[in-house]
């Protein structure tokens, strides 16, 4: 039986490569089975599962969040998104990133720069040290 | 023997440290080779989402995606990508250079600038400056994740889409080699459209819904991906950045600790030759 080239690939790296009779992956307006020989076709990806049925061996799952699918005569490849996106949760990240730096800006706050701390420790500890040598010589 | 204590207790405290510098090589050294499969585990993602944003410009050449058009330049964005921890050479100075440069070109030409900065070594640096800092991302660790960068990115992006800013630029690290890192800062934002004779096939798709809804969609991801990479660039660079760095102060400690080999060898000898002296000067006197 033909098959078809499946790649699911993710920002962070691919997820799976293979061969499959049957893909079905949860389109924007509905499910799809893509079967070789499918059409070409680009649509996005709802979140869900994709499904491949490879020649042998059992039926594979992949939850995606998302994405975008495109269907060549002999390759399909899913762009997987890496992370769940929602409007109302892109818009979560985005408010904490400008808290972040309205935090650093004000200064002090909850964070301490750990860096410049042990810096200042690393300088206490010198000073403390000169100080007994001194104190020593004496 | 009481000579020379003070040269030992420098040479074993000098010892301690290159043990640290060699350590801290080492370990940039594995997480070097670790990032630089995660920068090729990204390309097939990157290139394939480039392919597809080329379909989709040539199936409607007369699309409107904010992403795709110039605008007038009135005040422009960075995403500047650092790193979250020092003892990297000069690689964050480099690149903080190279990103004043441009800004002060875009201030002489009355444009303003805002900044949306990913890590803490970046946010250190410019909040001391009169810039406006609009987002930040820090502590990203070793392995960056999108998720973490989806929200700076939005920041920007929205800010584009609104027209608070008319252009978004990148500012990353360029890995090149292990020796090179170059400070880079490309244009993310308007996205420039792919040219047709890059695609090697090219056949009508189906769209769903419709290729326009989809192009923005596609495009937001793109940017992402761009993100991520310049990101995950960032940390290879870092790493490779470190582990010259490292290597160069084991070095030097152990040119250092040399030289406090032969002022204690020195010392020793003199000790010993006055020592002899003395004996001898006695043993004339009896």
């Amino acid at each position: 039986m033909a098959t078809i080239q499946v790649d699911i690939v993710s920002a962070e790296g691919a997820i799976f490569s293979g061969e499959a009779e049957m893909v079905f992956a949860p389109g924007a307006l509905g499910e799809i089975g893509i079967a070789p020989r499918h059409a070409p076709l680009l649509t996005h990806l709802k979140p869900g599962e994709v499904r491949v049925q490879p020649p042998e061996g059992e039926e594979r799952f992949f939850f995606v969040t998302g994405g975008v699918l495109e269907v060549q005569p002999r390759l399909v490849t899913v762009l997987a998104d890496s992370a769940a996106r929602a409007e109302d949760l892109d818009e979560a990240a985005a408010l904490a990133a400008r808290e972040r730096a309205r935090e650093a800006l004000e200064g002090g706050g909850g964070e301490i720069d750990l860096e410049q701390a042990q810096r200042e420790l690393v300088e206490a500890e010198a000073r403390y040290r000169a100080a007994e040598k001194l104190r020593g010589k004496r | 023997m009481a000579v020379g204590k003070e040269i030992r207790t420098k040479i074993n405290s000098v010892k301690n440290t290159q043990k640290i510098t060699r350590a801290m090589e080492m370990v940039a050294a594995s997480k070097l080779r670790k990032t630089q499969d995660r920068m090729n585990a990204a390309k097939p993602y990157a290139e394939s989402i480039r392919r597809v944003i080329g379909h989709l410009c040539q199936a409607g050449p007369d699309f409107h995606s904010p992403y795709l058009e110039t605008r007038e330049v009135g005040r422009v964005g960075y995403l500047v990508v650092t790193t979250d921890r020092g003892l990297c050479g000069s690689l964050n100075v480099n690149l903080f250079r190279a990103l004043l440069n441009d800004i002060s070109r875009w201030n002489d030409r009355g444009v303003e600038v805002d900044l949306c900065i990913l890590g803490a070594k970046g946010l250190a640096y410019f909040r001391r400056l009169k810039i406006n800092i609009v987002s930040a991302a820090t502590h990203l660790g070793d392995v960056p994740k999108v998720a973490d960068l989806v929200g700076p990115i939005a920041t920007m992006t929205n800010a584009y889409k609104e027209g608070t800013i008319d252009r978004l630029f990148l500012a990353y690290n360029d890995f090149i080699n292990t020796m090179t890192q170059r400070p880079t800062i490309s244009t993310l934002v308007p996205v420039e459209p792919v040219d047709a004779e890059e695609l090697q096939d090219h056949w009508d798709y189906i769209y769903e819904p419709d290729a326009e809804e989809l192009l923005d969609n596609v495009l937001e991801r793109y940017l992402e991906a761009q993100v991520y990479r310049g990101a995950v660039e960032n940390v290879a660079c870092e790493m490779a950045s470190k582990m010259v760095a490292m290597k160069a102060a084991t070095d030097n400690a152990g040119k250092f600790i040399d030289q406090l080999q032969l002022a204690y060898n020195k010392a020793r000898q003199a000790a010993i030759t006055q020592e002899i002296s003395e004996i001898v000067g006695g043993a004339a006197a009896v």
